[in-house]
């Protein structure tokens, strides 16, 4: 199947300093080649600082690579000016971590959910509501908790009110950077599900940028493993986590294989 | 001999606008013995933290503990006046906390962060109170610590304001150290390295150690014995083995099944997990019947009935519900 994303030598460095003419370069990633296919996950783990986030923000087109192509749906959207932009936003969407920080306290569920419509499309009240009911029916939030602000709803439902702002505009492509790493371990299980579910019956293609393996094998068809910006492991998920050939993973593998934390566990 | 710390029937409640008090902890009494660590399990809204600010008298303003018996070293910390308590915290009893950058000082070295505990408790010369800051920091890091000390927080790695914290914490040599999530923030590399530096201080100093967590895999590293907390309830309280690989309460069977069972054979990839179905509780007024009775599914007729008490399978593992007795 041709690929619905496709990064090829991604490179992003930063110039840091400045005071009294002196910078300092810093590479926040560079040689990141992958494609992605449609309605399949890449998993890209590592540990902080390897680079992850910085790569989605390219991805999402919110930071822009120093050097490198990304290529989705065919056509590159490196490089694109803001109004080419637009047409490609609504098709990438982000889920981020914290839902406490990522959803705005002051707005109500249907504000928030309703957002990205008000942005990108033209609708009546009462379009946007219908559409609102339907993003809410999807991720298991019940109609009632529509005027709620996101304080007054548990950790697992305000992230799955970020899932819903993410799906509002129909993306193909999700971007989870970190998406279940707040909840806890009951509340992940129930978004992991809904995230599989909504693959599913929407079609979606998921990024999903964690550092738990686990999660990570659970989910993803393929992982990506990156340390100080490089990827230094891709494959299948399976092969990945059984049979780890760089010394990175198998190091991911045994903080989460358990067998070193968990003696009575397994 | 006498347990180091005695926790009797803790309520603690927090005032909400509108609405009656919220309840966080009701009913709570452990243990904690001389060296060991006693891990606290409960996700958000079981009120660990709550716990934790409660046992050093720091609950957020709108908190109140109704009533509870803390004995500590054979003295009641609920009764003791806020200068002697101040002579208490972070000398006899040290916390960490869960987010390091929050934790410390932008703005002081850490260095001094850490001096300032020790002159705090234990005036001495600054040459002497330094010279143990470093020490201290040099147990907590195998290499660099002169220049770790002399750094700003935001030029360390989060890994690094970990162990600060952890040195901070030591640098008093206090008899018991009350941990809130304190590799929450981490990845799971540096978590490990973490949890290699807590068994080694553990064995130097002799910690005693309350350890509040979420990560059932962090207690089976470095628990003695796990106390599991839900809606403010103990509902499972034994040795750290037995509660996690035989889980007797619903709620804590359920929360272990919940973990990815990756490394299993035969569990296939992209399959629906198991879920605890419905939400964490939030905390009401009061409950006339098991708190976990809504997402329970071994629910029974009784569960509705009352709320019940504490079964002790064997001396040491007792489990709140009506399945064995209650």
């Amino acid at each position: 199947m041709e690929p619905l994303l496709h990064v090829e030598n991604l490179e992003k460095r930063y110039e840091t300093g400045g005071l009294f003419g002196v910078t300092k370069k810093v590479t926040a990633f560079a040689d990141v080649s992958f494609a992605l296919r449609p309605q399949t996950t890449l998993a890209l783990v590592g540990a902080s600082g390897a680079g992850k986030s910085t790569l989605a923000s390219c991805i999402a087109c919110l930071e822009t690579p120093t050097s490198g192509r990304i290529l989705f749906e065919h056509r590159e959207i490196t490089g694109l000016n803001e109004k080419q932009l637009r047409a490609v936003r609504p098709r990438i969407q982000l889920v981020f971590q914290d839902p406490v920080s990522s959803l705005n306290p002051r707005l109500n569920i249907l504000d928030i959910v309703t957002e990205p419509l008000n942005i990108h499309r033209r609708l009546s009240e009462h379009e946007k509501r219908e559409h609102a009911r339907e993003l809410l029916d999807r991720v298991e939030i019940s109609w009632e908790k529509v005027l709620r602000n996101p304080e007054e709803l548990s950790g697992g439902q305000k992230q799955r009110v970020a899932i819903a702002r993410a799906l509002a505009l129909k993306p193909k492509l999700l971007i989870l950077d970190e998406a279940l790493s707040a909840l806890d371990a009951s509340v992940q299980a129930q978004i992991a599900n809904l995230l599989l579910d909504l693959q599913c019956s929407l079609g979606l293609t998921y990024l999903f940028i964690t550092h738990d393996l686990k999660m990570a094998a659970h989910l993803a068809d393929e992982i990506a493993v990156m340390q100080n910006g490089r990827i230094v492991e891709l494959g299948a998920a399976e092969r990945v986590f059984r049979n780890p050939a760089h010394e990175m993973t198998r190091q991911l593998v045994k903080a989460h294989s358990g067998k070193d934390l968990t003696p009575g566990l397994v | 001999m006498k347990p180091l710390l005695e926790v009797v029937d803790l309520c603690v409640t927090y005032a909400v606008p509108l609405h009656e008090r919220e309840v966080a902890l009701s009913g709570v009494s452990f243990v904690v013995e001389r060296g060991e660590t006693l891990g606290v399990l409960g996700e958000s809204g079981s009120g660990k933290s709550t716990l934790a600010a409660a046992l050093l008298r720091i609950l957020h303003a709108n908190g109140k503990i109704e009533r509870g018996l803390v004995t500590f070293e054979g003295e009641d910390l609920m009764q003791l006046k806020a200068s002697a308590l101040q002579r208490i915290r972070g000398r006899l009893i040290a916390s960490i906390f869960q987010e390091p950058l929050i934790a410390l000082h932008p703005a002081i070295r850490v260095g001094q962060q850490v001096e300032n505990v020790l002159a705090a408790h234990q005036p001495a010369s600054r040459r002497a109170v330094r010279e143990k800051t470093l020490e201290v920091l040099r147990t907590v890091f195998a290499t660099d610590a002169e220049r770790i000390a002399d750094s700003y927080p935001h030029r360390l790695s989060g890994g690094q304001r970990a162990r600060v914290l952890i040195a901070q914490s030591i640098v008093c040599r206090p008899s018991l150290v009350i941990a809130d999530e304190p590799t929450a923030s981490l990845d799971s590399l540096t978590q490990l390295e973490i949890v290699a530096l807590f068994r080694s201080l553990g064995d130097q100093y002799k910690l005693s150690m309350i350890l509040i967590t979420h990560n059932p895999f962090l207690l089976a590293a470095l628990a003695d014995r796990v106390l599991v907390l839900y809606a403010g309830r103990v509902v499972e309280t034994g040795p750290t083995q037995d509660v996690l690989s035989s889980p007797r309460h619903p709620y804590t069977r359920d929360l272990l099944r919940c973990l990815p069972p990756i490394w299993h054979d035969g569990t296939s990839r992209k399959s629906a997990l198991p879920v605890i179905p419905g939400d964490s509780p939030s905390p009401a007024a009061s409950h006339q019947k098991c708190v976990f009775e809504g997402r329970c599914a071994d629910r029974m007729e009784v569960c509705t009935a009352r709320e019940p008490a504490a079964v002790a399978l064997t001396n040491i593992h007792k489990v709140s519900c009506f399945k064995y007795g209650g």
